[in-house]
């Protein structure tokens, strides 16, 4: 009777709330270990859907050890990705292109500042179907005789004459995709254009049945895709040389080998959790790749990234102070 | 007609008359069976349909596929930050779009104006909602993203809102604009579906019979008090279902969260109305597109879960309509 009147008056229940609550701050506190752990924040990354399987995997790592840091991570494409960065919504942009220069300006005028880190390799993957015992090898000029505008080869017999008259069915990802621009700028260049009687899908998965399902079909993506479907597809060699990790990373693979980024904005670099997330990319970045399908970089490139993080040397490394493009592999652009 | 041809002075008339029974017998027969056919065609799609998920998505239907966050590996995956945010954005869709759905269609339904002008104008916006109810939905999501998540950028940007309330620690969080979260996301699924819930509401107060109105207003109710009284009881059970089949719609939206959200990697729970959240079909959406096969049955595993909620929904709607024409009798 006793306690439960003074369970009623109101300054006791304070008194026992109080209690109650700082015993739980400091079962709390006690469980936090100092360093890295108490570390948080948001991250937010948004970009190419093509780099976003290595960056959720990062993510998905880093959140073990860094548990109180929160990171998201978009697929709102390359170009979509860089419009939120160069407003400064996001803090990281993946981009399966190195910058553009209208982009570049764009951060200018918002007073963005960031730095290009290379983060892993992807072989754009030329494929045929399982019964196309005829081809094996194509040049850069074959592939330009079938995909160019205006070409006259419509059936397998037209490339070479010994090859049987199949006609020649492409499968080709969606043309807003980075995958297709960099095909178009190999096959194309700047101004030509790819023929449009093209089977056009965003959804790779559809390319990859396509292919498999047509003894005529040809059809391009990344490597993830080729090598979970190795059993389906026929990958087609590209001067001799076809896309495995070790032709890819060394850049024998070409003109194919495309390098995928990650933008960092150096205001969030300031910020001591995107910091640590950066630097466990370039630590954890290249394995986590190779897990997912792509292919990790020559371990120069990362130095090279990881020296550019602490200089904070920011700008793109593929344009010119004047904004003019730098060709030349990615290799030859970080040296 | 049949008083002419069953005379029975003419024989190949009745004849005639046999035949063409026969004939309208066998075409009653013929569109008869048409009509079974076309009914259990649907059902048989929809069957084909679950037992193709079921068959595929099972093997990852567990417990831990509830509670894990996405995961680059197909079998920690899990869906529970889209399942909190799907059902987030639900709730604050229903709760703007109910009075603001119903409330529309009583003013159209009920108070309809006698002013040869404003009568125009009523009429103007009948048209409209009406059209609006096939608008494409990505087109509500570039809305939304402007108006709720940008505010037109007459408050700054999103990442640095003119108005806070609290910070991003306290759960109450408010600031305008909006940014990319719950509220914004709610408020454009409300977009989506409101055309919708306005026109089924507007049926529902329709086929309320006229002459309880009357009663009422012969009784010297207002007006207000009758269509508060009398008729929106007894339209209830109609808008319920109508709104809830509309929000059933809304969650298994994935363009509009595409544009105001984006996201597919999340590993929180929204604790605030400002937080970044992402939705079931989104997530859905980027297994479905994984170059593992692995995944796809992820996703697979994912539309149960979709499904689930939406058929609990529906339920819920037969629920609620039966019990409220319960009460009314």
């Amino acid at each position: 009777m006793q306690t439960i009147r003074t369970l009623k008056k109101p300054l006791f229940k304070i008194l026992l709330g109080a209690c109650l609550a700082s015993a739980l701050l400091c079962s709390l506190t006690q469980a936090e270990p100092p360093n890295a752990r108490s570390l948080k924040g948001l991250i937010r990354i948004d970009g190419s859907s093509t780099v976003y399987p290595i960056t959720e995997a990062v993510a998905e790592e880093f959140g073990k050890e860094y548990p109180r840091v929160r990171v998201t991570v978009g697929i709102s494409g390359t170009g979509g990705g860089f419009k939120r960065f160069t407003i400064g919504e996001t803090d990281i942009s993946d981009a399966s292109r190195p910058i553009k220069g209208k982009e570049n300006d764009n951060a200018v005028a918002n007073s963005i500042e960031f730095v290009e880190v290379p983060v892993a390799y992807d072989g754009l993957s030329i494929v045929v179907n399982k019964q196309n015992d005829w081809c094996d090898s194509l040049s850069v000029d074959d592939l330009k005789r079938i995909f160019l505008d205006g070409t006259s080869v419509n059936t397998w017999q037209d490339l070479r004459p010994e090859w049987p008259p199949v006609p020649i069915k492409i499968y080709a990802p969606g043309t807003d995709s980075g995958t297709f621009d960099y095909f178009k700028e190999v096959i194309a260049g700047k101004t030509g254009a790819i023929r449009s009687d093209m089977s056009v899908s965003e959804d790779d998965n559809v390319l990859v049945r396509g292919v498999s399902g047509d003894k005529g079909g040809i059809g391009f993506f990344g490597c993830a895709y080729y090598f979970e479907n190795r059993d389906k597809l026929k990958a087609v060699a590209i001067n001799g040389v076809l896309p495995q990790p070790d032709t890819i990373e060394t850049g024998v693979y070409s003109p194919f080998s495309r390098p995928l980024f990650i933008y960092v904005s150096t205001k969030s670099l300031d910020r001591p959790e995107v910091a640590a997330f950066v630097e466990y990319y370039l630590q954890h970045g290249p394995a986590l790749a190779q897990e997912v399908g792509y292919v990790k970089l020559p371990q120069d490139v990362y130095n090279i990234a990881s020296e550019n993080i602490k200089n904070r040397r920011t700008g793109t490394q593929f344009l010119t102070s004047n904004g003019d493009k730098v060709s030349g592999s990615l290799t030859q652009v970080y040296k | 007609m049949t008083s002419a041809t069953t005379q029975p002075s003419i024989p190949t008339a009745r004849i005639g008359v046999a035949r063409s029974v026969k004939k309208r017998a066998a075409k009653n027969y013929f569109f008869v069976t048409l009509c079974i056919i076309s009914t259990w065609a649907s059902v048989a799609i929809l069957l084909v349909l679950l037992a193709a998920i079921v068959y595929m998505g099972y093997e990852h239907l567990d417990w831990n596929f509830l509670q894990n966050a996405p995961s680059r590996k197909p079998e920690l995956a899990g869906i529970k930050p889209a399942l909190f945010g799907s059902v987030c954005i639900a709730v604050v869709c229903t709760f703007f779009t109910l009075p603001i759905g119903v409330g529309t269609a009583v003013l159209l339904e009920e108070f309809k104006p006698k002013k040869p002008f404003i009568a125009k104008l009523h009429n103007l916006i009948q048209i409209n909602i009406s059209n609006l109810a096939g608008v494409p939905s990505i087109v509500y999501g570039i809305l939304g993203l402007t108006a709720f998540v940008q505010m037109f950028g007459a408050f700054g940007n999103p990442m640095d809102p003119a108005f806070e309330l609290g910070t991003r620690e306290n759960w109450y969080y408010i600031q305008i604009p909006f940014g990319r979260g719950i509220l914004a996301g709610g408020l454009t699924l409300m977009l989506v579906v409101l055309p919708v819930v306005i026109v089924s509401a507007q049926e529902a107060l329709r086929a309320v019979p006229y002459s309880l109105r009357e009663g009422g207003l012969a009784l010297g109710a207002s007006k207000w008090q009758a269509v508060s009284k009398i008729v929106l009881p007894a339209a209830v059970p109609g808008i319920m279902t109508g709104a809830i089949l509309a929000i059933s719609r809304a969650i298994g939206e994935a363009a509009p969260i595409l544009v105001i959200a984006g996201i597919v990697y999340i590993t929180f729970t929204p604790e605030h109305l400002m937080d970044d959240f992402t939705a079931m079909p989104l997530q859905i959406y980027d297994w479905a597109g994984r170059p593992q096969e692995e995944f796809h049955k992820v996703a697979a595993t994912g539309i149960i879960v979709l499904l689930s909620v939406l058929l609990s929904m529906n339920t819920l709607a037969v629920y609620t309509r039966q019990k409220f024409q319960k009460q009314l009798q």
